[in-house]
């Protein structure tokens, strides 16, 4: 019998996953309403090639003020994350940090702006809390993983402690480092993002830069951001650290923001409380008006924006697996030469160093809302990392001499060895991009985000708070899918990104 | 009374038995050397034995257990975790104190380990991580030390030094080895097991290697 051809489960995943987003294309809003898009567009290319450093002298306050909240921020990740890994195996504290970490920043941000207003507090809880849920999890998986064979010669009566910063600590501690840093990676931009709420970081001083058309000093922002990323490992040293610290907490500006207990008290028992409750559960209707007022939250806000939401997360994640598939040669000494990798190493430093939200306002600017400027600055700032992940990944890839070259030595050689890792890598930012897209609504465009954002706007915190809690289960189910998907194609990624 | 007694005791892992009506008792004192092919059973004998004594043993396990990260000094310190508090533990981790560093010195001395005392385990070669495992078990304060193969990876000449240094400073060893010169010259009594029992149990006295031939028989 002639043995019949079929395709792997992988690549039926993939088909899948690509029919489904062209499905969502069709329905998706991706015109360019702005009149002259391209006149603009030029303008600011004008503006990235003529930085203008000396601009104004908020410049280095920017940068000063996002690196200061990124050390505090992700310091208090740091220090509450380790905590949280050592007790992860109680279900509810894996299910706490599964839910904060489903909330993103930015939401936690204009939480936290209800109650300490615009205090540096605010900005640091923001970055702090959603990073400590993500790393008690990844630090968790790493003290799970180590070596544990030390224990067993260790002398009978010895302290808890003892064993613990003796026996595992140190076998983790170079993982736990490292993973530090690049979570210091990932607070820089999120910090930058927070300038987009109203705290004093970069993005406050590239919206108001946009505003005026001053694009030089966009550019001179984002250049002088980059080098500061780019150059992270050359300036954190552990031993200058507590150094750090101080001077973060000295330079934010704690003055003017006056923290009022009763701001607290009432975001706590009136805010948040559902309008038709507010007056006591018990009082006649209030629970029939609750019902009431939550169908209509739900049919009117939640389940239009979480379609949208789940239809942009669907194109985003296609188009960053494309992305991904087109960049990573530009790394890989299989295709380039060391000068010609040098650029592609630019190129994604560059695309991946700034945050999808950045991305996504310059391209709206450009072209009006609509789910393009979405789509590219998603798919763009995630095809990069994974592109960069890949790329590294083909360094150790021995090939045989005789291999073809070009399009084949591409199609033949390399993309079937690292299209596993690739998938993995995928549908590990799959949650990842979710929490981005809806948080894109921020920007005008109709998902979660945009929901979420008109509530704040409007003071309903009660409606902003369902809307975020329905966004993080969104995610959480998604996330479990993907772990799923995971699982079943055996795919394993090994090495986190949150 | 015997320090282990074992009558007709069975053992094994993941479910499959490995030892079969073992029969034997110890007492304090004794240098005993476990011998037997490969997969007779003495690691799972050891551990037995391991087990019964409860605590009051140092040991040498053939993965050694060492913590890669950490300097041969540390992972010496660690024998003694239980002898100190915990911030003291913490002090000499994050900077050792010169009282353990001439504590220790001595041991790493008689191990030949000198110049790799501040090294990181992991960097080192097999023989002295074996030999840092051995250093471990020396430190702790215990009289028994049981030890798995604890010289496999070491040269004859530095396993002689290391098996009299382990005699002179614990009272009670036991030793699972395949060397049979070595197991003879430092041990007084000799058990030898096959495919899970105990074929002979001697002392050494006047015994010559060619004595143990049929437990290496077919």
């Amino acid at each position: 019998m002639q043995a019949v051809w079929r395709y792997s489960p992988a690549v039926r995943t993939s088909l899948i996953f690509v029919g489904i987003a062209f499905l969502c294309l069709i329905f998706a809003d991706i015109s360019i309403s702005t009149v002259n898009p391209w006149t603009e567009m030029g303008r600011l290319l004008l503006g990235v090639v003529t930085p203008d450093f000396l601009a104004t002298e908020s410049l280095v306050n920017a940068l000063v003020q996002t690196v200061a909240f990124a050390i505090l921020g992700v310091v208090v990740g740091n220090i509450a994350g380790f905590f949280l890994a050592l007790i992860f195996h109680y279900r509810a504290v894996r299910v706490g940090c599964a839910f904060v970490r489903a909330i993103h920043e930015l939401f936690w941000a204009l939480i936290f702006l209800q109650i300490f207003g615009l205090s540096p507090i605010t900005g640091i809880l923001a970055i702090g809390i959603p990073y400590a849920g993500i790393i008690a999890k990844v630090y968790a998986e790493i003290l799970e993983e180590a070596d544990t064979t030390p224990l067993k010669a260790v002398p009978p009566g010895s302290t808890a402690t003892s064993v613990f910063i003796f026996v595992r600590l140190p076998d983790v501690w170079a993982h736990f480092k490292t993973y530090s840093l690049y979570r210091l990676e990932c607070g820089l931009r999120s910090s930058a993002v927070l300038g987009f709420v109203g705290l004093p970081t970069l993005g406050y001083y590239l919206e108001t830069a946009f505003r005026q058309g001053h694009y030089s000093e966009v550019s001179a922002l984002l250049i002088l951001f980059y080098i500061v990323i780019a150059s992270m490992r050359v300036w954190m040293r552990r031993n200058l650290l507590p150094l750090y610290i101080l001077g973060a907490i000295l330079l934010l500006p704690w003055g003017g923001h006056e923290i009022y207990a009763d701001n607290i008290v009432r975001f706590f028992t009136q805010d948040i409380v559902p309008q038709p409750l507010r007056d006591g559960v018990f009082e006649p209707g209030a629970l029939s008006g609750f019902g009431d007022w939550l169908s209509v939250l739900f049919v009117e806000q939640a389940l239009p924006g979480a379609v949208d939401t789940l239809q942009l997360t669907m194109i985003a994640l296609v188009a960053t697996g494309v992305l991904a598939l087109v960049f990573f040669p530009l790394l890989s000494p299989l295709f380039f030469g060391r000068g010609g990798r040098l650029g592609g190493h630019v190129f994604l430093v560059v695309v991946r160093s700034t945050p999808e939200y950045i991305l996504a306002y310059v391209c709206l600017q450009l072209w009006g809302p609509s789910m393009l400027p979405a789509i590219i600055a998603l798919s763009l700032h995630n095809g990069a990392i994974i592109a960069h992940l890949i790329g590294r990944y083909t360094e150790h890839m021995k090939v045989r001499v005789d291999a073809p070259r070009g399009l084949n030595l591409y199609f033949y050689e390399s993309v079937p060895r690292v299209y596993g890792q690739l998938l993995a890598f995928l549908f590990y930012r799959w949650e990842v991009i979710l929490r981005e897209t809806a948080i894109l609504g921020m920007l005008g465009i109709a998902t979660l985000g945009f929901y979420v954002d008109s509530a704040f706007a409007d003071i309903r915190l009660d409606r902003a708070l369902v809307l975020i809690l329905f966004t993080a289960a969104l995610n959480i189910c998604v996330d479990a899918l993907s772990r799923h998907i995971r699982a079943r194609l055996r795919l394993k990624t090994t090495i986190e990104h949150g | 009374m015997a320090l282990v007694d074992l009558t007709l005791a069975s053992a094994g892992y993941n479910g499959a038995n490995v030892l079969h009506d073992v029969s034997l008792s110890i007492e304090r004192g004794e240098k005993v050397a476990l011998v037997g092919r490969s997969g007779a059973g003495k690691s799972t004998l050891l551990r037995l034995i391991y087990e019964r004594i409860d605590g009051e043993a140092a040991m040498v396990p053939q993965e050694l257990g060492l913590v890669r990260a950490l300097t041969v000094f540390h992972n010496i310190y660690m024998g003694q975790l239980n002898c100190h508090s915990t911030w003291r533990n913490v002090m000499n981790l994050v900077r050792p104190m010169q009282q353990e560093v001439e504590n220790i010195g001595g041991i790493v001395k008689t191990l030949g380990l000198e110049n790799e005392m501040f090294s990181a385990v992991g960097a080192l070669s097999g023989g002295q991580q074996q030999r840092t495992a051995v250093g471990r078990a020396l430190y702790q304060r215990a009289d028994i030390l049981l030890g798995d193969e604890p010289v496999s990876a070491v040269d004859e000449h530095q396993s002689r030094s290391i098996l009299e240094s382990i005699a002179d400073a614990k009272p009670t060893v036991i030793l699972a080895m395949h060397d049979i010169d070595l197991a003879l010259a430092y041990s007084n009594r000799v058990i030898g097991l096959d495919a899970g029992r105990i074929v002979m149990d001697e002392s050494t006295a006047g015994m010559k290697a060619s004595d143990l031939d049929l437990l290496y028989r077919g």
